[in-house]
């Protein structure tokens, strides 16, 4: 027993993980003909809590609970997989991933997030404001925006070969590249790195 | 071809429920164990890492591209067989995959969601898997991004699209 422990503890290579995150489109749609995409969830929390008459947020939210118990079950995956099942060792990040972190101020690679960023002592700093209430504003945003997001988008759209879903995710990275060669290092030292 | 493509349905949300059949209480519940194990697969293959995307990003490494090139590709083959064969749901519904209709905003919104990617090192899926995780403070990034959907649910009439 504890060898399997050992043996699942380790990271899961990509040809292990890919696929099984692509089965989810064929289990979701066999089980009980849902769509994949998590971004809708952020809307369907707009929809109960806070839908202030406006018409994007007024439908049948009822009918899609099912996707904000699918975002809840994705926590609880979240904490099983680190309280039972984590990876012992230091991460394995890319040597010249690491020195270009170092240029921008980062010294702690040890976990899966930089502890540097990811502390509550800086959600009321300017590094807060940044990563959490700005970057997060951007991923809700964009993703309604966009209609999708890497699970509705990439995973889902491309899937079932629709071309708008291959526009969305080309600019999914765009955004991505412009972010981390341009705006990165900029938007950083600005913080205080 | 037993498949049907609705295109009304792309106006009620993104990730419909297109069955007719109700589901209420336990039954919902395999949703959350679906969404369990992908939790489960997300921190393993650390996919919901900021280092990772960082890698990503700076074309420093294929993990992520590995991941996503084949989740894609299991989910063509998904697709195309539930559609070759006619497999029908448990329920024994057609499955039904509604339609992308192309808009401005996939490319304006697209853009805007990739700068987001790139800061805060998460797309929403590992937003949730990130608060799991223990990295609790990414709470605030989640209301964040909550804002962010409601202001363009606010404002969604007077964006180009």
């Amino acid at each position: 027993m504890n060898q399997i422990i050992d043996w699942i503890s380790q990271p899961w290579p990509w040809y292990v993980a890919g696929p099984l995150i692509g089965l989810t489109v064929p289990t979701l749609l066999l089980v009980g003909n849902k769509s994949f995409g998590i971004s809708s969830s952020l809307r369907h929390v707009c929809a109960i809590c806070i839908p202030a008459g406006i018409p994007f947020f007024n439908y049948n939210w009822r009918k899609e609970i099912w996707n904000l118990l699918f975002v809840l079950g994705v926590l609880i995956g979240g904490f099983i997989a680190t309280q039972f099942i984590s990876n012992p060792h230091d991460m394995l990040i890319s040597e010249q991933t690491k020195a270009d972190l170092t240029a921008l101020g980062i010294t702690s690679f040890s976990g899966l997030m930089p502890a540097e960023i990811f502390d509550w002592n800086n959600v009321f700093t300017a590094k807060g404001l940044l990563f959490f209430v700005f970057g997060g504003f951007l991923v809700g945003f964009g993703t309604r925006y966009a209609g999708g997001c890497t699970s509705g988008h990439a995973i889902m759209g491309i899937s079932s070969l629709q071309w708008p879903s291959m526009v969305a995710t080309i600019f999914f990275m765009i955004g991505g590249f412009v972010m981390t060669h341009f705006l990165m290092g900029p938007l950083m030292s600005w913080v205080g790195f | 071809m037993t498949t049907i493509v609705k295109d009304n349905q792309a106006e009620v949300c993104d990730a419909p429920n297109s069955q007719d059949t109700i589901e209420k209480g336990l039954g919902l519940l395999k949703y959350m164990v679906i969404g369990v194990l992908f939790g489960i697969v997300f921190v393993k293959a650390e996919i919901i890492s900021w280092f990772r995307i960082q890698e990503m990003f700076r074309l420093q490494s294929f993990h992520m591209y590995g991941v996503i090139g084949s989740a894609i590709l299991t989910g063509v083959i998904s697709i195309q067989l539930i559609k070759r064969f006619g497999i029908k749901t448990i329920s024994g519904e057609k499955v039904i995959i509604p339609t992308k209709e192309f808009r401005k905003g996939q490319i304006i919104g697209g853009f805007i969601f990739g700068l987001g990617w790139a800061i805060t090192g998460a797309c929403p899926g590992p937003l949730f898997a990130q608060i799991g995780s223990g990295f609790t403070v990414v709470f605030v990034t989640l209301l964040s991004a909550i804002a962010g959907t409601w202001v363009y649910g606010r404002f969604a009439t007077k964006l180009p699209n």
